[in-house]
């Protein structure tokens, strides 16, 4: 998948999440400035993992998140690409 | 209005099969936390929980009941027979007597055997005990039938706040005079791979450890077992000379009206507040709090706001027992009432295990470096659930 394939889906998700329209969401938009809260994250990480058969390795606990960057949508689409790779190596 | 006493408790955990096991571990701050052991296992991601080790229910049961006995029934009726036998009840209870006991999950793995055997191995039927094994009344319901308490008998299910809900509404039912004894508590067996996969959804569990109001903390981690208390009018008790342990004060209940799973508002404190009121307690009675403290960000965050709001700047000794006996679920409060008891009855304050340092949004004295003495009129213990709902009771010295 090419970067602007997998940016396309990590918007559409968040923006069924979200309610929007996935031209309202900017690749630089803060997830918490687009009003995602906790349930809503654990629901859009769920469908990152089914739509790219990946593990995100995520913990709501860690507001600093080590492993994934959960901040804005840019930090997304580069998690997501890392842990395909990962899967393809 | 009658005061209500305990007279009789007993417990199955992960840290013990009994309560004097139970009461060591609290005062040697043992950890019952460790790898998970069930079917599948390997293909969770979270990988540690707090089971009862050793579990071999054919020693505790006879094997013409056992097909009848889903794991949460088993450990609320062993649980239920050291309670029982504590309190050397009289026989002919009857219908003065009743059971009010909590659940999350019910026979959660009898759902479980049951949807494998005809999804996922193309089975064409299932045993026709599924259905009374499964039901969230079952342990309630065994209970009542092996100690022939006839009187009002009932499951309560209110995710983490089950037990104290349940004991709450058992306090209630001996002070209207419906019954003169009751047996009280919860029960659960969440630690199966359906019951573990949906939490891991949540993003809540912890990866390697328990550490309550620590910071640095990841989360809770699942424990099995249940606690069984026998509740009984004072004037009851005290004519036939039972051992009284303590008195079970007060009961406040709340629900938060807000999120279905975030904790906030003022919700916990008002329960705090009405424990405390309906115990006739004021905040500098209280010498111990047993936190609900499930070890995520936001629980031990919001409980710390609370407890502050509740009881000024200088709140009494906070510790949670779940980074010992895990989180329990429905069963949890019943758990965290044997360490208030112990709290009351030989004045040893259960630590907190898994401290690493201090979370400037948790100001308490969490009791973080083994467990302490100290001589206590009256204690909390709170239980707040997703849903929203928060139940505390306030128990005293006998």
């Amino acid at each position: 998948m090419t970067r602007g394939e997998i940016e396309a889906d990590v918007i559409a998700i968040l923006a069924r999440q979200l309610l929007l329209a996935p031209a309202e969401i900017a690749p630089d938009a803060g997830i918490d400035a687009l009003g995602l809260d906790s349930l809503g994250k654990a629901e859009a990480i769920f469908a990152l993992e089914e739509r790219f058969d990946i593990t995100v390795p995520f913990n709501a606990n860690e507001p600093d998140q080590p492993e994934f960057d959960f901040t804005s949508v840019n930090s997304i689409v580069r998690g997501v690409e890392e842990l395909i790779a990962r899967k393809a190596g | 209005m009658r005061r209500v006493v305990v007279t009789g408790i007993g417990t199955v955990n992960a840290l013990a099969l009994d309560v004097p096991g139970t009461f060591n571990a609290f005062r040697e701050g043992r950890c019952g936390i460790g790898p998970l052991g069930f079917r599948d296992a390997d293909r969770l991601t979270i990988r540690i929980g707090a089971e009862v080790r050793d579990w071999r229910a054919e020693e505790h049961f006879a094997a013409k009941d056992l097909p009848l006995l889903d794991r949460v029934t088993q450990y609320a009726l062993m649980a239920g027979a050291e309670a029982m036998a504590m309190a050397g009840l009289p026989d002919g209870i009857g219908a003065r007597g009743g059971v009010i006991l909590g659940t999350a999950a019910g026979g959660i793995q009898t759902w479980e055997d049951s949807y494998r055997a005809v999804f996922a191995e193309g089975r064409n039927r299932v045993s026709p005990l599924v259905v009374p094994r499964l039901m969230h009344n079952a342990p309630a319901s065994h209970l009542s039938i092996r100690h022939g308490l006839s009187g009002p008998v009932l499951a309560v299910s209110s995710a983490c706040a089950s037990a104290n809900h349940a004991m709450g509404l058992a306090v209630q039912q001996i002070r209207m005079g419906s019954a003169d004894v009751m047996l009280t508590g919860g029960a659960e067996a969440m630690l199966c791979f359906g019951g573990v996969k949906a939490w891991e959804g949540l993003r809540v569990l912890a990866p390697d450890a328990c550490r309550p109001f620590s910071l640095g903390r990841k989360g809770m981690v699942i424990g099995d077992g249940a606690g069984v208390l026998v509740f009984e009018a004072e004037d009851h008790a005290r004519a036939r000379g039972a051992f009284v342990l303590a008195e079970v004060a007060g009961f406040g209940m709340s629900a938060d009206a807000a999120d279905i799973v975030a904790p906030g508002g003022d919700g916990a404190a008002r329960a705090m507040r009405a424990a405390l009121a309906d115990a006739g307690l004021s905040q500098t009675d209280i010498g111990y709090i047993n936190a609900h403290g499930t070890g995520t960000l936001a629980n031990d965050r919001a409980e710390s706001a609370a407890i502050l709001q509740v009881f000024g700047a200088n709140p009494p000794p906070v510790s949670s027992t779940k980074a010992m006996h895990g989180h329990a679920i429905g069963a949890t409060g019943a758990l965290e009432a044997m360490a208030c008891i112990l709290a009351l009855t030989e004045g040893v304050l259960p630590p907190t295990l898994g401290f690493q340092a201090s979370d400037p949004d948790c100001p308490l004295d969490v009791i973080p470096d083994g467990a302490r003495v100290a001589r206590v009129e009256a204690v909390l213990s709170n239980a707040f659930a997703f849903g929203g709902l928060n139940a505390v009771l306030a128990f005293r010295r006998a």
